[in-house]
């Protein structure tokens, strides 16, 4: 599907433009670098969705933990929000945002295993909240005047080789660690689960505080490289992540899924953006276009599935 | 499901009237009813005769073929053979009960025919008024406003028999009513089965509970196996017939049994009791035994089970393993006490689905020699599934790394169990151990359990299976309601003996 896309796009570029859509290194890092952080988050939410659960809040926590960051990254200026903690060292701020999203996806994570709330609620009420305060902690104000070793964090393509990396981690972690294996046995069956000796309970707060912390790290990276914090800063992230996760296969139900895929279908998001810039549609119709293709991913997959099931 | 057995009731209508009508005093006959599902003959030429102003008690141990026959009768299964006739409408209770508990009473009473104004909005004052008529007719004192979920499980079943009164049913069937009802709402059900009775309908009653039966049945038919036994007048009952009737079976199932309990003891339970569901529970396993538990569905056996193993924490009671007080407050600390526990159900609480077999197998013991630093040993790990695999002869195209939903019944219980073996469990409980595998797959966990005794670990099986228990165990433990009528050594247990434990 990747592939396809790409070639279709390809094919478009040379037919019409005369270009080649793929062979130009420019476009390629540009194309992964505007879905870095939806892919951090897309990391996160995988995990999540892989115990069957589901986090709407991670756009948001982009969006706190971006305006605290920032505001702890600050240079000497006459409007910092906090004129006394100003030139911190790089480690304060980014320590800050990365806590400040494993906070959320701790109470996230809290409200879901103790109250047996749906997640589906819990990581929506954060979803909300988290971005009132984030309005809330400057009155609206973007917070910007940031150091130049924090912004560096955002630079080039510090934020592609982030994702990477941790993608790879993540890899491992899902596929090769007790923590990963328990992460699938609860989504496969959680009942089965706590019967094979599985503490269900502390391992979805886990979860979830991994989540909310890879948020975290998308909010720190996204106001390095805007060189600002701003309150709208993550909106709607959430929805490209959990279809960047959807896209590339892993399924809602739990159990099943991989980073691999993952990685996948957040580059086909970006493909899809670049590559709909890139021959010209209309932004609108580029919506339009893209939540046709994340459903026909899912048909797809499904189809897939059965077939050898049904053989 | 009335129009549908109607429609079959005339389609099997014997030709000539005169037949029909000298028969007219059967609400029900059923005859020469075969059905087969895959593997089982579930119904083997199943005959029934249920007359107008009669209750017919149908009786037959778990598995004897009472329910397909009632879902047949009800129009919810087709026969594979023979004639099914119904004059008028049947009615079927469940023990799970059919209702939806966030209407409100008269909104259940009258699902599907509400009464409409002319505006064809649901007429709220007549529904109200016509579900107090029948409510009142039976006698029942419920408010038809009342939500059904604020209901208590008898003030249900009442409101379940006036939905089906009200559709004026001529046949009723009731599964196991009593099953869940204190003495008090008993009687107030019997007195309403009793007026039932006098109106001229047909009650036919399934239950377990022999005493029931000399109360309220005119007639009782006794299933076995697919079969009827018998159908007898109750004036020409008593218990014991009734007993041998439900039982008398050949044992004829070969079991490889070659474990020799020995003297220690692995597992002690003295006055275990939960609130509302069991109560003084005390049971001893030794090291090497076999311990059968029997019983009726209802009886709490894994319920019992649920709290050794840390699922249910119990109000009061005491555990003792290998002579140490232990508390188990969850299936982490009971497996750390060497327990292992093969549940009852293994779509709902044993297998991981989309997972593959050493998926399936792993989880629990990802702990010490299997993971260091957090990291899984695959190697090691994979090799320890292979082995475990192996011992229990688990049939898989892919071997460890077939999806477990591709297999078959048999092997994925097969897969469960090497789940187990892992643990190297000392003390092994097992629910049902055998349920829903084929012939081939029971004898082969037949032979592990008793290999796994014959090592020394100490197994409780709960079965509702006469043979297995009685081929298997070297005690048999028999519950009833929540309490342990008795404990039978393997020389005096018999089908008869341990039925007469279990059926009060």
């Amino acid at each position: 599907m990747l592939i396809g896309i790409a070639v279709m796009f390809e094919l478009i570029g040379w037919s019409t433009r005369g270009s080649s859509f793929l062979f130009n290194g420019q476009r390629l890092l540009v194309m992964v670098l505007q879905v870095s952080i939806v892919g951090l988050l897309a990391i996160g939410v995988t995990q999540v969705i892989l115990t069957g659960g589901i986090d709407l809040s991670s756009g948001s926590v982009v969006a706190l933990a971006a305006m605290i960051a920032a505001s702890l990254a600050q240079t000497p200026n006459a409007r910092a929000v906090f004129p006394e903690l100003t030139n911190l060292p790089v480690v304060v701020p980014v320590a800050a945002g990365l806590a400040t999203g494993a906070l959320a996806g701790l109470v996230n994570g809290s409200l879901i295993a103790y109250t047996q709330i749906p997640p589906f609620i819990a990581t929506l009420g954060m979803m909300v909240s988290a971005r009132g305060l984030a309005r809330y902690y400057t009155q609206g104000q973007p917070i910007s005047m940031l150091t130049d070793h924090y912004t560096s964090l955002g630079a080039g393509a510090v934020p592609v080789v982030i994702f990477l990396a941790v993608a790879v981690g993540f890899h491992i972690l899902l596929r090769h660690t007790r923590y990963g294996k328990y992460t699938y046995a609860i989504g496969a069956n959680p009942l089965a689960a706590r019967v094979s000796g599985v503490r269900v309970e502390r391992h979805l707060i886990v979860v979830y505080t991994i989540a909310g912390f890879l948020a975290g790290l998308g909010g720190v990276v996204t106001s390095a490289r805007a060189a600002s914090g701003q309150a709208g800063m993550g909106m709607s992230y959430e929805l490209d992540a959990i279809a960047a996760a959807v896209i590339g296969g892993t399924s809602l139900s739990g159990g099943i899924g991989r980073i691999t895929g993952t990685v996948i279908g957040t580059i086909i998001l970006g493909i899809m953006t670049s590559g709909f810039t890139f021959v010209g549609l209309d932004a609108y119709i580029q919506d339009i276009v893209k939540g046709g293709v994340i459903v026909s991913a899912v048909v797809v997959d499904r189809y897939r599935h059965r077939l050898p099931a049904k053989a | 499901m009335n129009g549908k057995s109607q429609a079959r009731a005339t389609a099997c209508r014997p030709g000539p009237v005169l037949v029909y009508l000298s028969r007219m005093h059967y609400l029900l006959e059923v005859e020469g009813v075969r059905k087969v599902f895959p593997g089982v003959v579930a119904l083997d030429d199943v005959s029934l005769r249920v007359s107008a102003g009669t209750v017919h008690a149908l009786m037959g141990e778990n598995g004897a073929g009472k329910s397909t026959l009632m879902n047949i009768v009800a129009g919810l299964l087709t026969p594979d053979a023979g004639d099914v006739r119904l004059r008028g409408r049947v009615a079927m209770i469940h023990q799970e009960l059919h209702l939806m508990p966030s209407m409100t009473v008269a909104e259940n009473v009258f699902l599907g025919r509400e009464p409409l104004t002319r505006f064809r909005l649901v007429d709220d004052a007549a529904l109200a008024r016509r579900t107090a008529a029948v409510l009142a007719t039976l006698n029942v004192d419920v408010d038809p406003d009342a939500r059904v979920a604020d209901l208590s499980l008898a003030q249900r079943q009442m409101v379940e028999i006036a939905r089906a009164v009200s559709r004026e049913a001529d046949v009723l069937i009731m599964d196991e009513p009593t099953s869940t009802l204190s003495e008090r709402e008993v009687a107030k059900l019997f007195s309403i089965v009793a007026d039932l009775r006098a109106r001229g309908k047909a009650v036919i009653y399934i239950t377990h509970k022999i005493d029931e039966v000399f109360l309220i049945a005119d007639e009782v038919t006794v299933m076995r196996d697919g079969r009827v036994v018998g159908s007898l007048p109750a004036s020409q009952l008593d218990r014991d017939r009734l007993i041998t009737m439900m039982v008398g079976r050949e044992l004829t199932q070969l079991f490889p049994k070659n474990n020799v309990p020995t003297d220690r003891i692995a597992i002690s339970v003295r006055g275990l009791s939960q609130e509302g569901v069991f109560s003084d529970v005390s049971f001893d396993v030794r090291c090497g035994e076999i311990l059968g538990v029997a019983g009726l569905v209802g009886s709490r056996r894994t319920e019992v089970a649920e709290t050794l193993f840390g699922l249910r924490r119990p109000s009061s009671g005491e555990i003792t393993i290998d002579g140490a007080p232990v508390r188990i407050d969850s299936p982490v600390a009971a497996i750390e006490r060497g327990i292992a526990f093969l549940t009852e159900d293994r779509m709902s609480s044993g297998l991981f689905p989309p997972l593959n077999v050493h998926e399936n197998m792993e989880v629990p013991v990802l702990n010490g020699e299997f993971v260091s630093g957090g990291f899984v040993r695959q190697t090691r790990l994979l090799e320890a599934c292979r082995v475990a695999a192996a011992a229990v002869h688990i049939k898989s195209p892919d071997q460890l790394f077939e999806p477990v939903q591709h297999l078959s019944g048999g092997n994925q219980q097969k897969v469960l169990v090497g789940r187990w073996l892992l643990t190297a469990p000392r003390i092994l409980i097992l629910d049902e151990p055998t349920r829903g595998v084929d012939v081939g797959a029971k004898a082969e966990i037949h032979r592990l359990i008793a290999t796994l005794a014959a090592d020394g670990a100490a197994v409780i099986m709960i079965s509702s299976e006469m043979p297995e228990i009685l081929g298997m165990s070297d005690r048999v433990m028999v519950m009833r309601q929540g309490h342990v009528a008795g404990i039978v050594e393997r020389s005096e247990a018999n089908q008869v003996e341990l039925m007469r434990l279990a059926a009060n």
